[in-house]
């Protein structure tokens, strides 16, 4: 039923401000009494990562999940590829924290499951999943179950899930904050590959902040008491640096102690 | 790993089997037969017919009564799990079905329905259903939010949620719900049998005890407790079909 409005979209010849995958207007949100998020407007760049970091309780997550469609918010508006969210929509996938599988379900199905949402056929998201499960590293494993894989193997899970339904943006709410130091490091790395060769728009909650600063295009710094946006770094130098060496480059040091620097105060 | 398990099954058996056959032999009571002379009254019982036409009558309320308690008693389980509302209207009323001194409500239900069939299904009801209808509350109300979040993100609607996300996962607690449910089925299907009218195997076990052939009364109880053990394995089965992830080892495995 929506799909003319998706044809309209692709005719329309360059709009200017078409860089932006996802843009939010003057979001607020409140729960009860407590103010998660006020008069936030963000822009996230297309095919970039842009993080969201702050604190525990500066409604990082909610903003992510008002994004996805998942909360309401009280006022303001997101708009992805130019269009108003009104709730989920297939343009976005979302990985969760504690990955979210279905304990029921092999890794097969956990992976085809938004295709079978969407009414795929069998074969046809079978072949999809199998496809995806191989590329996070996975193969071999498709008929195990969840309580059978390590937590970054189900994180691994989550995030073939979230690329088999092809989503534009991805959302990612501390997907690495459940699993061990160094599959960590190791997400992260595959993440910037993701980043470079898949050709999406990825949106990353984190409290790390060297996670942030090593995995971002951009970093959106949240603040608590009244949650805003009170800075947003690019450290778009690094992006050009050999993945390698960027934990050792003084840019990289620099731009998390200044971020630190602004964080500390509000961190008890 | 199933062939060890399967020796300390016979080896278990074997262990309260024997004890039983000790106890007869010393004898603690009487009344108490043997395990060897139980066994060869149910064969006894099993070859001249007494037995089969015995579990003909007494299969039926409990059938009709467990089939009534587990799709009622899921249904309603699921909408009570659901809806806030339906939790107060029907949670107590399951509560006190629950708590509530059958043997003594028997009277009850027999004045309001008689002695026939409809009296037996309502006891059986009154055992099974509870239980059933509770877990099965609450393991809807427990799903982890975060899986409906998924399914709500992954473009499911809510029939979907709730077919595909919300019962899977309330599986393994309806399932135990089904099985105490069940075992407390063919208490009620008996109990229904020795306090209404006695047919059936409550019928064997009376007559016995009143000709005092004990070797046949203890017969009768340890068949429905077979049959009870066998319908509890083939509910674990039919779970581990359903549901296999779900599942991570049953002592009956």
């Amino acid at each position: 039923m929506v799909m003319p409005q998706i044809k309209e979209a692709v005719n329309v010849p360059d709009m200017p401000q078409s860089d932006n995958a996802v843009v939010a207007r003057g979001i607020s949100k409140t729960y009860g009494e407590v103010e998660a998020l006020r008069d936030l407007s963000l822009e996230f760049p297309r095919g970039q990562l842009t993080s969201l970091l702050g604190p525990s309780g500066c409604g990082k997550t909610t903003l992510l999940k008002i994004i996805a469609g998942l909360l309401k918010p009280n006022s303001g508006e997101i708009e992805v590829n130019g269009k108003p969210v009104k709730g989920p929509g297939p343009d976005r996938a979302f990985v969760f924290q504690d990955f979210a599988l279905m304990p029921w379900a092999n890794v097969l199905r956990n992976v085809a499951f938004g295709l079978e949402l969407r009414g795929v056929a069998t074969s046809e998201r079978e072949a999809i999943a199998e496809k995806y499960i191989a590329e996070v590293g996975l193969a071999g494993f498709e008929k195990s179950y969840p309580h059978q894989l390590s937590g970054g193997m189900r994180q691994r899970v989550g995030l073939a899930r979230a690329l088999s339904v092809d989503a534009d943006v991805l959302l990612m709410d501390e997907p690495f904050s459940a699993v061990d130091e160094q599959t960590r490091r190791k997400f992260q790395e595959d993440l910037l590959n993701l980043v470079q060769h898949e050709n999406k728009t990825f949106i990353f909650v984190t409290h790390s902040i060297e996670e942030a600063v090593y995995v971002s295009d951009q970093i959106a710094i949240l603040l608590p008491r009244p949650s805003r946006v009170s800075e947003i770094i690019r450290p778009t130098d690094l992006r050009h640096k050999n993945v390698d060496n960027i934990r050792r480059d003084p840019e990289y040091l620099d731009i998390v102690d200044s971020i630190w620097a602004s964080l500390r105060s509000y961190v008890e | 790993m199933t062939r060890r398990s399967l020796w300390l099954k016979i080896i278990s058996a074997a262990v309260l089997f024997g004890a039983w056959q000790i106890a007869g032999m010393i004898p603690v009571s009487y009344a108490f037969p043997t395990f060897f002379e139980s066994m060869a009254a149910l064969f006894r019982m099993a070859a001249d017919g007494t037995l089969l036409t015995a579990y003909v009558e007494t299969l039926r309320p409990l059938v009709v009564g467990v089939g009534i308690s587990a799709f009622l008693g899921i249904g309603l389980g699921l909408w009570i799990g659901l809806s806030a509302r339906f939790d107060w209207l029907f949670s107590p009323i399951f509560i006190v079905m629950q708590a509530a001194p059958l043997a003594a409500l028997i009277p009850l239900l027999v004045m309001a329905y008689g002695i026939g069939l409809t009296s037996k299904v309502f006891v059986v009801c009154i055992m099974a259903m509870p239980v059933i209808v509770l877990n099965t509350a609450s393991a809807v109300r427990n799903t982890p939010a975060s899986l409906k979040e998924m399914g709500r993100s992954f473009l499911a609607s809510d029939t979907m949620i709730m077919l595909r996300i919300i019962i899977p996962a309330a599986s393994p607690v309806i399932f135990s719900g089904l099985r105490l449910g069940v075992s407390a089925g063919f208490i009620g299907a008996i109990l229904a049998e020795l306090k209404i009218t006695p047919t059936g195997v409550g019928d064997i076990i009376t007559y016995s005890r009143s000709i005092a052939d004990y070797p046949a009364m203890y017969a009768a109880i340890f068949s429905i407790i077979l049959l009870a053990v066998l319908f509890l394995n083939f509910l674990e089965r039919l779970e581990v079909y359903l549901f296999e992830g779900n599942v991570r080892g049953y002592a009956s495995d």
